[in-house]
């Protein structure tokens, strides 16, 4: 069954043109991964289905477990599911990850007509959660994000994913920033998310996190629109001839 | 000519001058002056951003009979209350007060009127001085250490449709050694139309400690003007927050003199406001002696369409050297229509000394409140987040951490009314 559907979405900032008709359909169950050069739409794609503002959808449509997605406030997409892994997660000083994280749990469960998790048994989970991810207890108890190192943030996120238990979860350039051991343990914190229910978004401009988090389909985004799908195995070609068969040069 | 032009609210002080009893001595001179000065126009440079003149609009009546007023329910910041001072519409009363069970050294009283010293130092202080009636005085002895925090607790109560106005006195005084915490409460009805001015005369003697902390959650029709004068001792350690949520207009004047060296000031405040509400925190902190710091921290939410003021003076004297001053004033703003005057004024006269001061003012960030919103967090619950998470970094400069938690509370409560 399809988890996430999207037709001919087109999407512009500041009236240009990002997205220009991208045709997507991930199913429960599945990994797809994102591959493509700078600038060519892939975060665009991740804020527009997570419902960022700034972004003008001018045609197509996104439906998110038989729902329409687009017309969803920012908030009623995270209750039904869908999870954003940020490229850049964003630091809040002052709001400690315990109370972050509870706050979001506990509005997630509300709206889906679940009793809110008092203290304790919050603080159980997170903290099983987190010793998964290698995660100190100090960290859990910081400001949201404020002091990490990139490693501590992306792995931050991994653990929102494994607290929130998403439908859907969109990784956005989540290798950006990683070492090697830090993309480890967090590609081993989304392995542990993959199941028949969920579905999986990897974008990616590096085939490296593919080692690790193996998808199902792999499609290339160039110019706004998705111009070819394959196999994991088309994520290997990309890296060995680059994206200039889809007539697109980048910088070195 | 020019006189007239800095004067403001003359019907008000009209008003003022016709209801006074007839006072003799000194109290009737500082009404004769008082009457002759009037109250400050925009075109004096102190009250430059604060506007008096709307005072014009109340028609003043009698304060109402304390003792006739029922009293539901006295604030405390505290789990078990300790000793404490009501006061109901500026009079004291000593049914609700709780002044037993206080050690030897420690005086906890209300003010006896003839007591009430002449200060003269500005028309609002001048006024006060003429009127004031009532007032508390804690003064704690050499040494002592007061365990338990002394509450100052003033309740508004206004007679009818006239407006009301009293001129509390508030006296402490910290003698050498010593230690106390202060918890001041102003609160009244959102209905009532009043005025209190008030005056603080604060001493903190060799080595001393106070902790002195104040609630202004006045009724939204009141005019709160507060003027705060201290007098700190060598080595004294001065820790005073201000919280501004209520008032139509309310400004909290604080002056602290560091006159001696090592000693450590912190002058703190942060504000909730939004309607057509005013807050003011004017603070002066000056810097007489060498080795001493001062550390200042003031923050606020602005909503609706109301106004914030700051306006926050370090003088470093010459002789003041290797004094450190640290001053940071950040304002929230949640409308469009919110506005906030800041002003920090350095006068540094001293050449081997540490200052720093910033001022920002800012929206709600929407990279944090997508991040929240991302994570199933629904606007309004992220924006109390972060409007806690804002005022949160001035709270924390309190010291007591009962009373921290309690003004946390009650600022949490004003973002959840919104």
């Amino acid at each position: 069954m399809s988890l996430i559907e999207i037709k001919n979405l087109h999407a512009t900032v500041d009236g240009k043109a990002i997205l220009k008709g991208v045709d997507l359909t991930i199913n429960a169950g599945e990994v797809h991964a994102i591959m493509g050069p700078n600038g060519a739409g892939k975060s665009t794609l991740s804020y527009v289905l997570a419902g960022r503002e700034g972004y003008e959808i001018t045609e197509g449509s996104v439906t998110f477990g038989g729902q329409d997605l687009l017309s969803m406030e920012i908030e009623e997409r995270a209750a039904a599911g869908l999870f954003l892994a940020f490229q850049y997660p964003v630091e809040i000083p002052g709001v400690s990850n315990t109370t972050f994280l509870k706050e979001a749990l506990n509005a997630i469960r509300k709206t889906r007509g679940e009793a809110p998790l008092d203290a304790m048994q919050f603080l159980k989970l997170i903290r099983a959660k987190a010793k998964d991810l290698s995660m100190t207890d100090d960290m859990i108890k910081r400001a949201v994000n404020v002091g990490f190192s990139g490693g501590e943030k992306k792995r931050n996120e991994a653990l929102q994913m494994a607290v929130l238990q998403p439908k859907l979860a969109i990784l956005d350039e989540t290798d950006s920033g990683l070492d090697i051991d830090a993309l480890k343990i967090v590609a081993e914190g989304v392995n542990k998310l993959r199941g028949p229910e969920r579905g999986m978004l990897v974008i990616t401009h590096y085939q490296r996190l593919l080692d690790y988090i193996v998808p199902d389909v792999v499609h290339v985004l160039a110019n706004g629109r998705i111009v070819k799908s394959g196999g994991k195995d088309l994520a290997l070609e990309l890296e060995a001839n680059g994206y200039a068969q889809f007539g697109v040069t980048e910088a070195a | 000519m020019r006189d007239e032009q800095n004067q403001t609210a003359k019907g008000f002080v009209e008003q003022v001058v016709a209801l006074a009893p007839a006072l003799s001595g000194a109290r009737g001179e500082g009404l004769a002056r008082f009457a002759k000065a009037g109250l400050p126009s925009t075109r004096v440079e102190a009250w430059k951003f604060t506007n008096l003149r709307g005072l014009d609009k109340l028609t003043l009546g009698p304060a109402p009979d304390a003792a006739a007023v029922t009293v539901d329910a006295i604030p405390t910041a505290l789990e078990t209350p300790g000793p404490r001072l009501v006061f109901v519409a500026g009079q004291y009363r000593a049914d609700l007060s709780r002044v037993d069970d206080l050690p030897d050294g420690v005086v906890l009283s209300s003010l006896a009127a003839e007591a009430t010293p002449m200060l003269g130092d500005g028309p609002l202080r001048t006024l006060n001085s003429a009127l004031s009636s009532q007032g508390a005085v804690l003064r704690v002895a050499a040494g002592l250490k007061l365990a338990s925090p002394v509450e100052l607790v003033f309740i508004a109560a206004t007679a009818g449709d006239k407006a009301a106005l009293w001129n509390p006195r508030i006296v402490i005084d910290i003698a050498d050694g010593a230690e106390a915490t202060v918890v001041e409460h102003h609160v009244g009805a959102n209905a009532d139309a009043y005025v209190s001015n008030i005056v603080a005369d604060v001493t903190v003697g060799i080595a001393a400690r106070l902790h002195h902390y104040k609630l202004q959650a006045e009724g939204l029709d009141a005019w709160h003007l507060a003027n705060v004068s201290t007098h700190l001792a060598q080595d004294a350690v001065y820790d005073t927050f201000v919280l501004n949520l209520g008032a139509r207009l309310a400004r909290h004047e604080a002056r602290q003199v560091l006159d001696g060296t090592g000693i450590e000031a912190r002058v703190s405040g942060a504000y909730a406001i939004t309607g057509n509400q005013v807050s003011d925190i004017t603070t002066l902190i000056d810097h007489a002696k060498p080795h001493c710091t001062s550390r200042e921290v003031v923050k606020g939410v602005i909503d609706g369409s109301a106004r914030a003021v700051f306006q926050g003076k370090i003088i470093v004297r010459p002789d003041a050297q290797k004094t450190d001053g640290y001053q940071l004033n950040r304002a929230l703003l949640l409308s469009e229509q919110a506005e906030i005057n800041s002003k920090p004024e350095l006068e540094i006269y001293a050449d081997d000394v540490k200052c720093s001061h910033g001022a920002t003012a800012g929206e709600l960030d929407e990279d944090q409140m997508f991040y929240l919103r991302a994570r199933g967090i629904p606007r309004n619950a992220a924006r109390v987040l972060l409007i806690g998470a804002f005022l949160d970094e001035a709270l924390e400069e309190i010291i007591n951490e009962t009373v921290r938690a309690y003004f946390r509370a009650r600022a949490e409560a004003w973002m959840g009314a919104r």
